[in-house]
């Protein structure tokens, strides 16, 4: 089996089609930026884009991805490694405490972002609702949002 | 009654709650003794006259110059500057605001400095642990005092090159400077002589005055942040070695029970399976009970094995724990004398003498830690040592466990400390450490142990649930004269899990105080769980007081300081820093003022407010909240019928004093998080126990908040410049369920007197 993984295509050799995709991410694939919270889709920590819609991996077959093109968090900067606005607004707003649930946390915001440049209050709590955050980042990851919202409303990151 | 024992369990839970707070050092030997062998060695090399006492690392020589390396947090060479963080980073910042000291004492420009995690070492470093609070207070002046000898160095390394005085010679963003001259040299060209110094006597040594800090108390971003969000490997999960296994442990459901048999030959016949065996556990609750170790080559394959596992479990020495029985037993508990923890006054003559009275049963119940990376360790057994990749709070103690399970000496234990996603108490305790040495024991390869989030639950060593009949009276003035607060809780291996004293709030602030206490048998384990007992403590003692100021007919600040009374200090506290009630009273009035305490509000919202001291902070803080109409009758967790009613909860005014700021950024960071992990706790989190076990395991039945509940968030701080800091990764929970508690009153007038408040129908907008 074959899977397309932030652009690369992988030759997973033989696996059981029904391994989540959280687990091939993280043992079979080294991309360890994918987390395993609680393995019922709960917490968000696995999330991962599959052709630009947000997904819980730790549920997800592998078998389901097919053609389809993944992205994880070690796929959101750029090739050359340029962070994207909401990755550089993390890190300027110190969002992050333990730091274990931030990378779900970014996909859901990427994915809200590239639909939704400019999102509501409400559309951001509707897109973040499925992540949680144990230490409780809660303030700061709107705030990002939010940041990167209003720069997009004034066209900094060409709109 | 259980024969399991609890050593090590009970002796840390009570180091991070009551005897913390007394600063037992007796008890602190205890828990981070060395192994003696090991203590020998070591305290000889610093015999021998290392440098500064430091043990590590050694300055190495290069062609045509030498590393400087005057102590175990920095490294000078010609790659730059390297500062070593000492202490587990569980999100509370450490990594962060430790190494901002040394940068701050040292002169180093932050922007140029690279932060390492240091290795374990005693002797380097003294106890590297994440719990209580700790890790500002213990390390500040010693980060300081080392630092500055540092500098001292450099600018001697300065004044000999250029044949001028050390004092002609400033320091300033990783520089020597000459100011009169305008001649520079960087720390880096200065290494190789600083290096050939003689170290200065300690005395000789001028700390900086924190009026000229330029880097302490700023907003400074974690160190990690990058690699956070590009996703790069950092926690204890994320840890890969060559060869590894993945492996799994299955323990029996109710805690304590073991393994009569199993289908393991079954079981290593399944694809990927690797080994199967079963360990009969060593007896200690809290190092490695009995189950059945599945090795595979991948989690996934491991976990298909866990899910096809059939274990005979043998219960007769596990857990029989019921939560609903428990509480029958308090409820009648809470109607008879309880042991008599203290006494002051007459309690009996003021409730006679009194004009009003109040009385309530205040119950909250178990709740787990659930850190978001599960519980998870890899360990490498190579014969005559072992090495550890551990996400642990207290490495030293997860050191001593591991060597216990492999039959090797501590020093033959090498562990790195991972980033851990989230601590909150629970890897204080090193149970899975101790599973994944055991089970690497047997293995050929190296293994990551990963506990399922199931695991993570139902093996948690839970913060207690507990009950408190409390009643209390005031005089014709509408003062608080007479206090009762009766504690019954739980008692794990026949400990209480918990205990209040004479000192619990407002020991010494009312005339007839009286403090009863009385335990229920219980085996499930219980723990230090982020601000140990004061995190339920101060949501009965605050709302009581509350009943007390409304039975009075008076405003509840202005009972709040009365009873807080003159500024004076109120026992020894914790580190020796005790409650001041002057400090109290200041965190008390800022938060009520920039609250706008007393101001009109619409109809249905109220204010609340609530303080408490613990860990050495004096934090207040004030909530405003609206409650929604009556809405239909539902059943609760325990069968009873509440009315549900819509919780908005606006806005929390928080105003601290913890002395000094570190790092501002990772401080209002930690006074936003706990505001929200308090108010998660508060309105929905419980775990349940039948027939000895947990009834809810993973994040579909324990239901964290999310982030549309969040409320705003104001925090601010009060440094007098009088006192040290301290720590603030906990401080700042207790004071917001009772805050919110006493808003819902004000805005409604329905007391909530148990935690979860979803169990009194209460529900976040």
């Amino acid at each position: 089996m074959k899977i397309n993984v932030n652009g690369t295509t992988h030759e997973l050799g033989e696996i059981n089609p029904q391994t989540p995709l959280l687990w091939v991410l993280r043992d079979h694939l080294s991309l360890v930026g994918t987390k395993y919270g609680c393995g019922i889709s709960q917490c968000g920590a696995c999330t991962v884009l599959v052709d630009g819609e947000v997904m819980k991996s730790c549920l997800y077959p592998v078998s389901a991805v097919g053609d389809a093109q993944v992205t994880t968090i070690e796929g959101v900067a750029a090739k050359d490694g340029t962070l994207t606005p909401l990755q550089q607004a993390w890190i300027d707003l110190d969002v992050a405490q333990c730091g274990y649930c931030q990378a779900g946390q970014i996909i859901s915001a990427e994915a809200l972002m590239r639909k939704n440049p400019t999102p509501s209050d409400d559309e951001i709590d509707a897109a973040m609702n499925p992540n949680l955050c144990r230490c409780g980042t809660y303030i700061r990851i709107r705030n990002a949002i939010k940041r990167v919202a209003d720069s997009n409303k004034s066209g900094q990151n060409g709109g | 009654m259980s024969t399991l024992n609890y050593d090590g369990v009970n002796e840390i839970t009570e180091f991070f709650t009551r005897k913390s707070l007394a600063g037992d050092a007796t008890l602190s030997a205890q828990i981070f003794k060395l192994d003696r062998r090991q203590f020998l060695k070591l305290t000889g090399m610093v015999g021998s006259g290392l440098m500064l006492g430091f043990a590590l690392p050694r300055a190495r020589a290069h062609a045509d110059h030498v590393d400087f390396n005057p102590n175990g947090y920095i490294k000078i060479d010609q790659e730059g500057i390297t500062l070593y963080a000492p202490n587990p980073e569980i999100g509370q910042g450490v990594k962060t605001s430790l190494p901002m000291i040394v940068a701050e004492e040292l002169d180093a420009d932050w922007t140029e400095i690279r932060v390492v995690q240091s290795e374990i070492n005693q002797v380097a470093y003294g106890q590297q642990f994440a719990g209580g609070s700790t890790a500002i207070p213990s390390n500040y002046t010693k980060l300081r005092q080392a630092s500055a000898t540092a500098r001292a160095m450099l600018v001697q390394a300065a004044a000999e090159q250029w044949n001028v005085s050390s004092s002609t010679l400033s320091t300033e963003s990783s520089q020597v400077l000459q100011v009169s001259t305008g001649r520079k040299i960087s720390y880096q060209d200065l290494a190789t002589t600083a290096a050939s110094l003689p170290v200065p006597s300690s005395e000789s040594i001028k700390l900086k005055d924190p009026k000229q800090f330029r880097l302490l108390g700023t907003r400074v971003t974690g160190v990690d942040n990058e690699a956070l969000v590009r996703g790069e490997p950092l926690f204890g999960i994320d840890v890969t070695v060559p060869d590894m296994k993945y492996a799994i442990y299955q323990k029996c459901p109710a805690i304590g029970g073991s393994v009569k048999s199993a289908n393991i030959e079954e079981i290593k016949q399944m694809p990927g399976v690797v080994d199967v065996f079963t360990l009969e556990g060593n007896g200690n609750i809290g190092e490695l009970l009995p189950g059945v170790a599945i090795i595979a080559n991948s989690t996934w394959e491991a976990l298909q094995a866990k899910r096809a596992l059939n274990v005979q479990w043998d219960e007769t020495q596990a857990a029989k724990d019921s939560w609903s029985a428990a509480r029958k037993e308090a409820a009648r508990l809470a109607q008879e004398n309880a042991s008599q923890v203290a006494n002051t006054g007459d309690f009996d003559a003021a409730m006679i003498a009194s004009t009003a009275t109040a009385s309530g049963f205040y119950q909250y119940h178990f709740v787990t830690h659930a850190p978001l990376e599960p519980q998870n360790c890899t360990a490498h057994y190579k014969g005559d040592s072992l090495e550890l990749w551990a996400p642990t709070q207290t490495p030293g103690s997860a050191i001593r466990t591991a060597a216990n399970m492999t039959g090797l000496q501590p020093s033959q234990v090498t562990l790195h400390q991972m980033r851990c996603g989230g601590g909150f108490g629970r890897r204080l305790y090193n149970d899975f450490v101790s599973e994944a040495a055991a089970i690497a024991y047997r293995s050929e390869n190296p293994i990551k142990l990963q506990w399922t989030r199931e695991d993570d639950v139902r093996y948690d060593l839970f913060r207690a649930g507990g009950f408190h009949q409390m009643d209390g009276c005031v005089d014709e003035n509408g003062k608080v004269t007479g206090w009762r607060n009766r504690f019954i809780t739980f008692a794990p291996g026949g400990r209480p899990a918990s205990s209040v004293s004479g000192g619990v709030f407002p020991g010494g602030m009312i005339d007839n105080l009286r403090v009863e206490q009385a335990a229920l048998d219980w085996t499930h384990r219980c723990a230090a769980w982020r601000a140990p007992g004061s995190n339920v403590f101060a949501f009965v003692v605050q709302c009581f007081l509350d009943e007390l100021a409304h039975a009075a007919q008076r405003d509840s600040l202005e009972v709040l300081l009365e009873v807080l009374g003159e500024p004076r200090a109120i026992g020894r506290g914790w580190r020796g820093q005790g409650m001041h009630t002057g400090r109290a009273a200041n965190v008390v009035k800022l938060a009520a003022e920039r609250a706008g305490w007393g101001k009109e509000l619409p109809k249905n919202t109220g204010m609340g407010v609530a303080f408490y001291y613990s860990h050495a902070g004096h934090i207040a803080e004030v909530a405003e909240v609206s409650v929604g109409g009556e809405e239909d009758t539902v059943k609760n967790r325990s069968g009873e019928n509440v009315v549900r009613r819509k919780l908005t909860v606006h806005k929390v005014t928080v105003a601290s004093d913890v002395g000094p700021i570190i790092n501002l950024s990772g401080a209002e960071n930690q006074v936003e998080g706990s505001v929200i992990d308090a108010l998660s706790t508060m309105m929905d989190l419980s775990i349940t126990f039948e027939n000895g076990r947990a009834e809810q395991t993973n994040f579909d039945k324990y239901r964290i908040m999310r982030a549309s509940a969040s409320p705003a968030v104001e925090a601010h701080f009060i440094d007098t410049g009088e006192y040290p800091p301290t720590g603030l990764g906990e401080p700042v929970f207790p004071p917001l369920a009772p805050a919110v508690g006493n808003a819902i009153f004000a805005a409604c007038g329905h007391r909530v007197r148990t935690l979860p408040i979803s169990e009194e129908g209460f529900y976040l907008a």
